[in-house]
Formats: C-alpha cells, sequence, structure tokens
C-alpha cells in the first residue's frame, strides 16, 4: 500500500524526466557585440519570440525547442569555435551567423557535421559551394539587384546610376551584384563610390554622386550610414530619385534620419509595413515583446524557426539529414503555416524565393508602391 | 636542489597540456589552440614590453601579416613551410623598420607609432582586395603536413601549435639567459644607467621589438592554418589593446605571464559567456580592478605574499 | 572650386569635434601624465546620460546641466580616485591598461545595459540650411563650429588668465615645483580631471545629433582625437584645435580626391610624419629627458 506511492513517485520522475530530456536543442550563433550588433541582436529577438510561440502551441512533433545562444563578437574564428561547440553539444540546427565572413567559417563545421544550417547571410556565394545543409531566411543579392535595375531602368526611366556602397562584405557583394543586374537591363553605372563603414561624414561621396549627373542614385550601405547619407543628399539637394535595398528605408533608418528620408525608394524583401495581415500581427507581437518594431533581421530570425519546424514535420521524424532532404524544393503556403508569414519555396541550392516590395518613404512611413511576386509558382 | 615551485607548477602545466586533449572534444581542442597562438603572440609581446620596457601596440598588426603572408603563400599553391619562416622573417624585417625612426625619440612614441602601424597595415588588409580578398578575405587555408604526416585534424594540429610554443618559449628562455638577456633587463630597469654602462640602448630595444614582431609573425601563420579563414577583423587596433592587455594583466617580464595574460584574454571571456551580454563587461572591470591590486600582474601575487611576509625594514 | 569649399567646411565642424574630445586628452596628459583610452567613451557615456534624462522629459539643455555634474562626479573626481591617483605611481603601462578596462567595460555596459543600437539624438541647434554661392552649410555645422571653438578658447583664457587656472599649469609643468610654491597639487589635478569631463559632456551635446548615440561611437572618436591631440602637440592645448581641424578637413579632402578607402590614411599619415619628425606635435615645445 504505502510501498506504491514512492513506485509512482518514481515511475511519475522518470517519465517527466525522460519527456524532459526530449528536447529539440537549436544553437543560436549570432554577431550581438562588434559591427555586427544590431543585425545580430534583432535576429535573436524574432528567433526567441517564434521558440516561445512554438512552445507555447506543444512544440514540434511534441517536443519543445530549447535555444542555445551564444555570440560570435563578429569575428570569424568565435563564429568558428561557436560551430564547433554547436556540434559538439549535438544541436539539431544551426542558426547564424549573420555576417557573411563569419557564415563562410562556420558553415563548413556545420556542413561536415551534417547539421543543418539556417543563415540571415545575403553574401550570393554562400548558396554555390554545393552544401546541402545551408538554408536562407531571405533573398540573396542575386535575386535583389535585378529587381532593383529593372525598377530603375523601366520604372524611374533612368539611362545612368551612381552608386555609394559601404566596403565591407555585405556592401561590395551587393555592388558587383548590382553593377551586373544593371548592365543587364542597360543601365550605364556613372560612378562608383565606395564609402567606409561608420562613415559619419558624407559631403565627399554626396559630392561625387551630384558631379556623375546620373539620373538615378543607388545607396547599398547599412542603417546609420544610410540615414546620414540622406541627410547629407538633403542637405546639397540633391533632387534625382533615391534608391536602395532593404537597410536604407528601415524604419530606424526613417527615425535616424528625419525628414530627409522622405522619398527615398527602396526594394525589400522583408518589411514589418508589408500590407499582410500576417506580418502586422507579427509586428505587433515583437513591439509587444521587445518595445521595438521589428527589422528586417528579426523577421529572418523568426520566419527561420517556423522554416524548421515545417521541414521537420514534412520529414516527419527528427533525423537532421531527412529534415535538410525535406527542405529543398518545399513550397510553403502561409495560408497553413502563419509563421512563415509571407508564402515560400526553397530551392535545392537553400535558396528562397518569395514576393517583394518596391516601398517609398512618404511623411515618415514605408508605403508599398509595389507588389512583386515570387518566381515559383504556389 | 630543489625545485622551485614556479617549476612544478610549469611541468604540471606542461602535462596537462600533453595529456588532456585527446578527452576534449573538437571544441575544446580548437580552444585551446587558440590560447596556444595567443601565447607565442603574447611571449614575444612580453619581450617588447615587459623586458625591454617598450609600449608597443601593434602586435596585432604583426600577427595580421603573418596570417596574411601563409594564407596568399599556400593560395598560391606553396607550402605552409615557406609560408611559416617568410612570416617570421619579413616580421622581424618590419619591426626592425618600423622601430628605427621611431626609437630616435622618446620611448612613449613607440606605442604611437605601432598604434598609426596597426591602423595602416588593417587599412591595406582591407582595401587591397588583389593581394588580401578584402573584406572577404582568403578562405580555405590548408593545414600542413610534417614529415609526411597530416596535421589536417583539429588533435593533430593542436599537438603541433603545442610544439612550436614549446620550442619558441625555450628559445626565448634561452635569449633571457644570455648577455643579450641581462642587456634587455638592464633597459627595463634603467635605461639611462645602462647606456652609461655602455650598453647600446637603441640597438637592444630594437632588436627585442623585432624580435617581439617575428613571434608575433610565427603566430599568425599558426592562426591562419588553425582558422583557415583570414580577414582583416582580428587583427584591428582593438586586439592589439587586447593583447597588450594579456601581457600587462599577466605579469610583464616574468616568463610565464603570457601564459596566464592570454588565459585572461582568450579563455576568460569563454568562461564567462554564461554572463552572455555582460560578459564583456566583466572582462573590462576585471582589467581594472586587477591592475588596481595587482599591477604587477596576476604572477606578482607570490613577490607580493613574499614582501608582506618579510620584516618591514 | 565650389566643392573644395564645401569640403572644407564639412571638414572644418568635424575637426572642431575632434578637437574638443582631443583637448580633454591633452589636458590629462599634461597635468599628471594619465593617457585616457577610454576618453571616446568618455564622450559616449554622457551622451547616454543626457538622452535617457530627455527620455524622462527633462529639456535638453537641463539634462546637459544635469549630466555635466554627474560626470565631474564619476569621470572626475571618480576616474581620478579610482583608478589615477593609485596607479600612476606603478608607472604608465597600468594606467594604460585600466583605461583599455574602462573602455571596453562601458562600451559593453552601455550595449547590455540600454541598447545596442543608434539613438537618434535631439540637436541644439535647427535643420536650417544656408546657401552661400554654390556651398550649402547648415546651421548644425556653424553652430558646432562655433560651440567648440568657444569651448576650446574659454580653456584656453582659463588656464592662461586665472590663477586657478595658471595653477594648474604650473604642475602640469612641474609637479615638485608646484608643490615648493604651495600649490595644492591634488586639487588642481582634479580641476583638470573636472574640466576634461565637462569638455566631454560639450562634445557629446555637439557631436551626438550627427555621430547618432551608440555604444561604440566612443571608439573612432577616441582614436581621432587622439591623433588630434598628437598632431597638435601634446603639451600645448591650442595644438588640439589644429590638430583636430586637420585631421578633419583632410579627411574630406582625401575621400573627395584621393581615394576614399585610404582617407583615414591621411590623417594617420600626418600623424606618423608628425610623431617621427617633430614629436612634441606642430605647436608643442620640445620634451627635455629628465635624467
Amino acid at each position: 500500500m504505502t510501498s506504491k506511492v514512492p513506485a509512482a513517485m518514481a515511475l511519475a520522475c522518470l517519465l517527466a524526466a525522460s519527456t524532459a530530456h526530449a528536447q529539440i536543442k537549436i544553437a543560436v550563433i549570432q554577431e550581438l557585440s562588434g559591427t555586427g550588433a544590431t543585425a545580430g541582436t534583432n535576429f535573436k529577438n524574432g528567433l526567441e519570440l517564434a521558440v516561445k510561440e512554438i512552445n507555447a502551441a506543444g512544440g514540434i512533433l511534441g517536443q519543445k525547442l530549447e535555444a542555445a545562444v551564444d555570440d560570435t563578437q563578429s569575428n570569424p574564428g568565435v563564429a568558428k569555435a561557436l560551430a564547433l561547440k554547436a556540434v559538439d553539444d549535438g544541436a539539431f540546427a544551426v542558426f547564424g551567423p549573420t555576417f557573411s565572413g563569419s557564415m563562410t567559417v562556420s558553415m563548413a563545421q556545420t556542413r561536415d557535421a551534417k547539421v543543418p544550417n539556417f543563415t540571415g547571410a545575403e553574401a550570393a556565394a554562400l548558396t554555390q559551394q554545393g552544401n546541402p545543409y545551408i538554408f536562407r531566411t531571405s533573398l540573396t543579392q542575386m535575386t535583389s539587384m535585378p529587381k532593383v535595375a529593372r525598377y530603375i531602368a523601366s520604372g524611374l526611366k533612368a539611362k545612368t546610376v551612381a552608386v555609394i556602397f559601404v566596403n565591407n562584405d555585405f556592401g561590395k557583394g551587393g555592388r558587383d551584384a548590382f553593377v551586373k543586374a544593371a548592365a543587364a537591363a542597360e543601365l550605364t553605372v556613372a560612378a562608383d563610390i565606395s564609402t567606409e563603414a561608420g562613415l559619419i561624414d558624407f559631403s565627399a561621396p554626396v559630392l561625387k554622386a551630384k558631379r556623375s549627373n546620373a539620373d538615378a542614385l543607388f545607396v547599398y550601405t547599412n542603417e546609420e550610414e544610410s540615414a546620414r547619407c540622406l541627410r547629407e543628399l538633403r542637405k546639397q539637394g540633391f533632387t534625382r530619385p533615391i534608391i536602395g535595398e532593404t537597410t536604407l528605408t528601415g524604419q530606424r533608418v526613417i527615425e535616424l534620419a528625419g525628414a530627409a528620408a522622405d522619398g527615398a525608394i527602396a526594394h525589400v524583401g522583408l518589411t514589418a509595413e508589408a500590407p499582410i495581415p500576417a506580418v502586422r500581427e507579427f509586428r505587433a507581437r515583437f513591439e509587444k515583446a521587445y518595445k521595438a518594431v521589428p527589422d528586417h533581421n528579426g523577421i529572418k530570425g523568426y520566419t527561420s524557426v517556423y522554416l524548421l519546424k515545417v521541414g521537420i514535420e514534412t520529414a516527419g521524424k527528427l533525423d537532421r539529414v531527412a529534415v535538410a532532404k525535406a527542405l529543398h524544393g518545399l513550397k510553403i503556403r502561409a495560408a497553413k503555416q502563419p509563421g512563415v508569414l509571407m508564402d515560400v519555396a526553397i530551392d535545392d541550392n537553400g535558396d528562397l524565393d518569395r514576393a517583394s516590395f518596391i516601398v517609398q518613404v512618404k511623411h515618415g512611413k514605408q508605403e508599398v508602391v509595389e507588389v512583386l511576386p515570387p518566381l515559383v509558382k504556389f | 636542489m630543489a625545485v622551485k615551485p614556479h617549476w612544478l607548477v610549469g611541468i604540471v602545466g606542461l602535462a596537462v597540456l600533453l595529456v588532456l586533449p585527446p578527452f576534449l572534444k573538437s571544441y575544446g581542442i580548437y580552444l585551446l589552440s587558440y590560447w596556444l597562438v595567443f601565447v607565442i603572440a603574447a611571449m614575444g609581446l612580453n619581450l617588447t614590453v615587459g623586458y625591454a620596457g617598450q609600449a608597443s601596440l601593434g602586435q596585432a598588426a604583426f600577427l595580421g601579416i603573418g596570417a596574411y603572408c601563409v594564407a596568399i603563400v599556400m593560395k598560391a599553391g606553396l607550402s605552409f613551410w615557406l609560408g611559416l619562416p617568410l612570416a617570421a622573417v619579413l616580421c622581424f624585417v618590419i619591426g626592425l623598420g618600423l622601430g628605427f625612426p621611431a626609437l630616435r625619440v622618446q620611448t612613449i612614441y613607440l606605442a604611437f607609432a605601432t598604434l598609426g602601424f596597426n591602423v595602416a597595415m588593417w587599412l591595406v588588409m582591407r582595401n587591397e582586395e588583389w593581394l588580401t580578398g578584402g573584406t572577404s578575405g582568403i578562405n580555405d587555408v590548408g593545414r600542413p603536413s610534417l614529415f609526411g604526416l597530416s596535421l589536417d585534424g583539429n588533435l593533430a594540429y593542436y599537438y603541433f601549435i603545442l610544439g612550436v610554443a614549446g620550442l619558441l618559449a625555450a628559445l626565448l628562455w634561452g635569449l633571457l639567459r644570455s648577455p643579450w638577456g641581462k642587456a634587455f633587463t638592464a633597459l627595463r630597469d634603467n635605461p639611462i644607467r645602462a647606456e652609461s654602462l655602455g650598453v647600446n640602448v637603441r640597438a637592444y630595444t630594437l632588436l627585442a621589438f623585432a624580435i617581439g614582431a617575428s613571434y608575433a609573425g610565427v603566430a599568425g601563420a599558426l592562426f591562419a592554418s588553425l582558422v583557415q579563414f583570414v580577414e582583416p577583423t582580428p587583427f584591428s587596433l582593438g586586439a592589439s589593446f587586447t593583447m597588450y592587455l594579456m601581457v600587462v594583466v599577466g605579469g610583464s617580464g616574468t616568463f610565464f605571464g603570457p601564459l596566464v595574460g592570454a588565459v585572461v584574454g582568450v579563455l576568460l571571456p569563454e568562461w564567462l559567456r554564461f554572463a552572455q551580454g555582460w560578459y564583456l563587461v566583466a572582462f573590462g572591470v576585471a582589467v581594472v580592478l586587477l591592475m588596481l591590486w595587482l599591477p604587477d600582474g596576476l604572477l606578482g601575487i607570490p613577490h607580493r605574499l613574499k614582501a608582506r611576509r618579510e620584516p618591514r625594514r | 572650386m565650389a566643392d573644395l569649399l564645401q569640403l572644407l567646411v564639412s571638414g572644418l565642424a568635424t575637426g572642431s569635434i575632434y578637437a574638443l574630445a582631443g583637448l580633454g586628452f591633452t589636458l590629462l596628459w599634461q597635468a599628471s601624465g594619465t593617457i585616457n583610452f577610454a576618453q571616446g567613451e568618455f564622450v559616449m557615456l554622457p551622451a547616454f546620460a543626457i538622452l535617457a534624462f530627455s527620455a524622462i522629459g527633462v529639456p535638453l539643455l537641463v539634462a546637459f546641466a544635469v549630466t555635466c555634474v554627474l560626470a565631474v562626479l564619476v569621470l572626475g573626481w571618480g576616474f581620478k580616485r579610482g583608478i589615477a591617483d593609485p596607479l600612476l605611481k606603478a608607472g604608465l603601462m597600468p594606467i594604460v591598461v585600466a583605461t583599455l578596462g574602462v573602455s571596453i567595460a562601458l562600451r559593453n555596459g552601455v550595449r547590455a545595459g540600454y541598447t545596442a543600437e543608434a539613438q537618434p539624438f535631439p540637436s541644439l541647434f535647427g535643420e536650417q540650411l544656408f546657401h552661400i554661392g554654390a556651398v550649402t552649410v547648415s546651421l548644425v555645422d556653424i553652430g558646432t563650429l562655433a560651440a567648440a571653438l568657444g569651448l576650446v578658447l574659454a580653456t584656453q583664457a582659463f588656464l592662461a588668465r586665472t590663477v586657478t587656472g595658471r595653477a594648474m599649469q604650473a604642475v602640469a609643468q612641474n609637479t615638485t615645483s608646484a608643490t615648493v610654491l604651495g600649490i595644492d597639487v591634488p586639487r588642481m589635478i582634479f580641476y583638470t580631471f573636472a574640466v576634461n569631463a565637462v569638455l566631454a559632456c560639450a562634445a557629446a551635446l555637439l557631436v551626438t545629433p550627427t555621430y547618432l548615440a551608440k555604444f561604440d561611437m566612443g571608439e573612432s572618436l577616441g582614436t581621432k582625437a587622439f591623433f588630434a591631440a598628437v598632431i597638435g602637440g601634446f603639451n600645448n592645448s591650442r595644438g588640439a584645435l589644429l590638430g583636430g581641424v586637420i585631421v578633419g578637413v583632410c579627411e574630406n579632402l582625401a575621400a573627395a580626391y584621393v581615394s576614399a578607402a585610404y582617407k583615414d590614411a591621411v590623417a594617420l599619415a600626418i600623424f606618423l610624419l608628425v610623431i617621427l619628425l617633430k614629436p612634441q606635435g606642430l605647436l608643442g615645445k620640445p620634451v627635455e629627458r629628465v635624467v
């Protein structure tokens, strides 16, 4: 009689222990300090929000997600160490880093260990190395730049374009992709202006852009620099159209640049301003949790976990190789899986195909001017 | 002759470094290798700072030169064994070249010159894409093979680094025991008196600086094959500051100081990771507190304890 | 020609900011031999303090005044008593290391404790633009230049014309003689630290609208201030102004006419040339070695 209670308790403890052990470990390797801190922190926040939601809804295949977060300090050597650590700790999937250089290094480790690796990095080369375990969370520069160039040529009716870009792997990759796309769209690059990361005084680059007399200006720099560039452009009375990518018209940039941001146009793959109810709801939840508007990295972080979820559910089991295989060629409709926010297709290289937007800043807010559909039919 | 306590610690430490790694997983081995690379660079800096009494704020630049040397050489299809000595010699020569004009004047200006040199080198590394790959760097740097034995594996490469570190430490020990070494210590303690005794202060300071630089060059060469990806970030001015911190915190002018300093600079941030965002704050505060209570560095503790026990004169 | 003028004007405004930060650097070095590698963070911290006060509704100038007082307490008295005094006896290295530690702690403390993102900062001056010929100058440019210039000249005047200022100078030149003359040396040194703290706050107020308040804004500012101070002359306060202007203007001209990627190299090259050829700086006096 009395002996049954301890046995029952022991059994209960055993059961609890076994379910407690059955957790899906994910390693989050992000830039939380150094030059990449803003991007990495946003990605992490979005990801943690998704993990909380998924766990509250019962987890994946009945198991909860457990995220271990580590800081790469924006240093590839550290990123490599963290990738090794994640592999040693038996992580089911790795999220990050966001910096392309760090991603290149850590990707080699996850590939060797056959661990699915999601990343917000945008350098084109990452998915061109035949790695079956890498998955993007955003469009690449190779997909977005042709769209931008086409818009400049036909939408803005421009013949020449000046380029201001930031001298790091993000900016250089984008500039290279843009120059190629411009050639294809029959646009002449009138000026090719490189700027420093962290540049404060944009008077020299803006002067060069003005002197080139180009029909339009393409600006591809990080957030704070974009704000300073826009201010200097306004100050020097630049009247031609200014176009960029996601970083040019982000919420942050609009806040920092103030009235100088009005009129700027950008092609964005992900924006919290998208006229899509799922995105709006996500934004509200993010703002509630973190008291800040999510930037595109926050959206990347959030949707990446849901991509993993769909992959695992499609494969039906917690097998890394099977999940990676299941993800390739997958088409996910947002109606079925609201966590991905927009319909998305993953190709065999790990690249994404999704709708994107042309937005323009009007009165301090992003307004979607055009919606560009994905190439793939859903 | 009784074995001195710090020798005992040294022997035990060496035994641990030899025996422990096979029991560690890849992350642990990688971390130890990373630590050893910085121990080598710190030993070199210690020679310049601790023994010759100079303040060099450009050690990361030499680390970078060594790393890019090996990366470029190997990418060109040549052997690591060409890159490694090239790195050491190149850094030695550049060290001489940099130190020679800077030491003509007040010694604090060597610190400034090295600071400027570091910034200049970083700019070159970042801008000269044709040579260094610019911000994208040089990827897939291979690992060498020694007498037919491949050093590709993490464990094998670790033992190689350990061997090189041991060799360089022995070399340094020999140097410090030699007449050159005595001249260095004379320099540090009282340069004016040393000069009046006929020690060619400039020549010896220059030599200490150049040797320190070449140690960093070797460390850089090992670093390139360890991380297998070389780009400018780890060779910035901030990295030089950290290396300087390592030497002073460990105990400049002590032989094992660099070991301890590298623990504080490389391993400590790893161990403090549990504090997530605050670990670098803890690191900075720890450095300040260490300086306040132990300005001779951590290895000054035995001296302090001894001094306290001795009766006051 | 108009381009050149435009670059010059922007360069002057930027340079005056470097001058302000560099001046404090120079003063500390002169008075107490402290090389403060946390100078950039000494500007960053007040910037965030002002921001925090503004966020709870305090008007900008009041926030500035309160921050000045706090800065004198913490970055002046606290820094001196806590770090500079105990370590100066131990030689030059420990204090350099300690200020490096302070800069790491402050930078990451703000990042972890407040935010990693850049924050907009209210500007003292409005957004007006003035068009003089083909050159556009903003009110911010003029205001910053005027304010920085004013502060530097005011500090100069204070040091040269008031009794306290002269006492501070005496301490800077020869501590032993100053003590013999009856000057309260520790107090004079404290005043120097206090002046540095106030100058750093002023720099924060002027700079941050353009720089944007971010935890790492101190890194590049600190380095540039250091270059400005050394180029101008470590032992002459007016030197910091000259050094700052040289750095600011050369950067812009280099970016436009030489190479954007190497624009930092110009100030660097001048810095290195000065060290090698005229180590006391352009306006400094040669330093005698004390045997």
